[in-house]
């Protein structure tokens, strides 16, 4: 690991920490939006138990979408995204950063929260491993994807809805294969084809994407 | 070619030679041949052709809109041009350059030391506490240096940005964008101390400035963009 990419990621970091009400809002988003689920639909534990996995990895899915305006807007705004693409260091190495931060940021504390909404909608210990499992192979390809759409968006005016109407549709793959997971090793059947499809499309996008956003990123700072 | 004297009567700067202190100055640093600029559909300039070798400042003038900032991000390589070439022969790897826009690229939320450090060590230059604190230091920032950049005025964020430049390793180019900007007398007279330091021994600057430079030794080359503006 190259010491730019390391420097980059311990300070989203620390202005994470500085930030904490900032950096607390998707996970806040998340916890009150799957609490709110049982209320809504009523408290049938089969039903819940059913629905458990779509509704956890859906609410993960915007939560993490919460943050990813503010990935490079704040950068791009103050002139920081401009130093980082002068310090010689490949864009590929920063927006791998960038997205690894904002993986650290939000998508950590999901995969952590996750198994306690499991539990509330009564999912067995088998499902509970299968959907922290899933969630910890699908957060990083969100944060990844919406790095490249917020890359993509940068110095929009209307960035934050067309962010989310070009991200949205490539999470989808991520979410199917998340949810089947947890619905599997509900049904007694294993989880691995899921697992690998999963950690497939995390290797593809952790390959490709940075690449991609690299190149938005320059075309938004010139 | 538009060199002091050669530059047009708008440029008022006290009239140097084309090459002053000829005999210090040092191979090329940057060289653009026939360059253009475009903007949106607009073209700012073109068929601009000029040099700056080590130990020489560029100061760039022109009236607003002319495409100084478009010109320094040409020279920076964050931007490329519609014709003609760069060349920056020392700059490897672009480390060899500080870039110092007009927005300071500081973090409100961290403090004047950490976002310094952090610039420093982004650029691989020398990060450790002590000179950073004394870059601080000589722009007056010594005892804010652990406030939150919230905190501090326009001025002492421009301080901070600018502190940055002794951090850089010597006989790189600088390309400052208005530099100058909210600084007092007392900031203008450190960055004037800085600038000449750093182009007496071998570094080379290209800089904007809506003021008259005060730095003298070695004298601003002037280069009027204004002349070569696409009316």
């Amino acid at each position: 690991m190259s010491s730019v990419f390391g420097t980059i990621v311990a300070r989203d970091l620390l202005l994470a920490a500085r930030r904490r009400i900032d950096a607390l809002l998707p996970i806040a988003f998340f916890v009150v939006a799957v609490s709110l689920f049982p209320l809504g639909v009523g408290p049938e534990p089969q039903m819940l138990r059913q629905m458990a996995a779509g509704v956890v990895w859906v609410c993960a899915l915007l939560a993490a979408m919460l943050s990813l305006t503010a990935m490079y807007g704040a950068d791009y705004a103050d002139g920081s995204l401009e130093q980082m693409l002068l310090s010689g260091e490949s864009g590929f190495s920063i927006a791998s950063a960038k997205a690894l931060a904002h993986w650290l940021i939000t998508g950590v504390p999901l995969v952590v929260a996750a198994p306690l909404f499991g539990l509330l909608f009564d999912l067995s210990g088998p499902a509970l491993l299968a959907l922290t499992l899933s969630l910890l192979l699908g957060t990083p390809i969100l944060s990844l994807l919406g790095g490249l759409g917020a890359a993509l968006t940068l110095g929009l005016r209307s960035g934050g809805v067309l962010l989310i109407l070009l991200i949205l549709p490539l999470c989808i793959p991520a979410l199917i294969f998340g949810t089947g997971a947890v619905s599997a090793v509900e049904s007694g059947l294993s989880a691995r084809a899921h697992y690998s499809l999963l950690g497939a499309l995390l290797i593809a996008s952790g390959l490709l994407v940075p690449w991609a956003t690299a190149a938005a990123l320059r075309i938004a700072v010139e | 070619m538009r060199y002091g004297s050669g530059c047009d009567p708008l440029c008022t700067a006290p009239v140097p030679a084309p090459f002053p202190n000829a005999a210090l100055v040092g191979p090329l640093a940057l060289a653009a041949r026939g360059l253009a600029c475009q903007r949106g559909d607009r073209l700012l300039f073109q068929a601009l052709d000029f040099e700056l070798r080590d130990g020489q400042i560029l100061w760039l003038r022109g009236a607003n809109g002319r495409g100084k900032t478009s010109l320094l991000r040409l020279v920076a390589g964050l931007s490329r041009p519609a014709a003609g070439t760069i060349e920056r022969p020392g700059v490897h790897a672009e480390r060899r350059m500080v870039y110092i826009a007009h927005a300071n690229a500081l973090k409100d939320d961290l403090s004047a030391l950490e976002n310094l450090q952090f610039l420093a060590r982004l650029h691989g230059d020398d990060d450790g506490e002590a000179p950073c604190s004394e870059a601080l230091r000589r722009f007056g920032l010594l005892s804010r240096r652990r406030a939150a950049v919230r905190t501090l005025s326009q001025g002492q964020r421009r301080r901070v940005a600018l502190a940055r430049l002794l951090l850089a390793r010597p006989q790189t180019l600088w390309v400052l964008d208005e530099p100058f900007d909210a600084l007092d007398t007392e900031g203008i007279a450190t960055l004037d101390e800085v600038l000449a330091a750093h182009a007496r021994a071998g570094g080379a600057v290209v800089l904007t400035s809506h003021l008259e430079l005060t730095v003298h030794d070695p004298e601003p080359v002037c280069l009027q963009l204004d002349a070569v503006a696409v009316q």
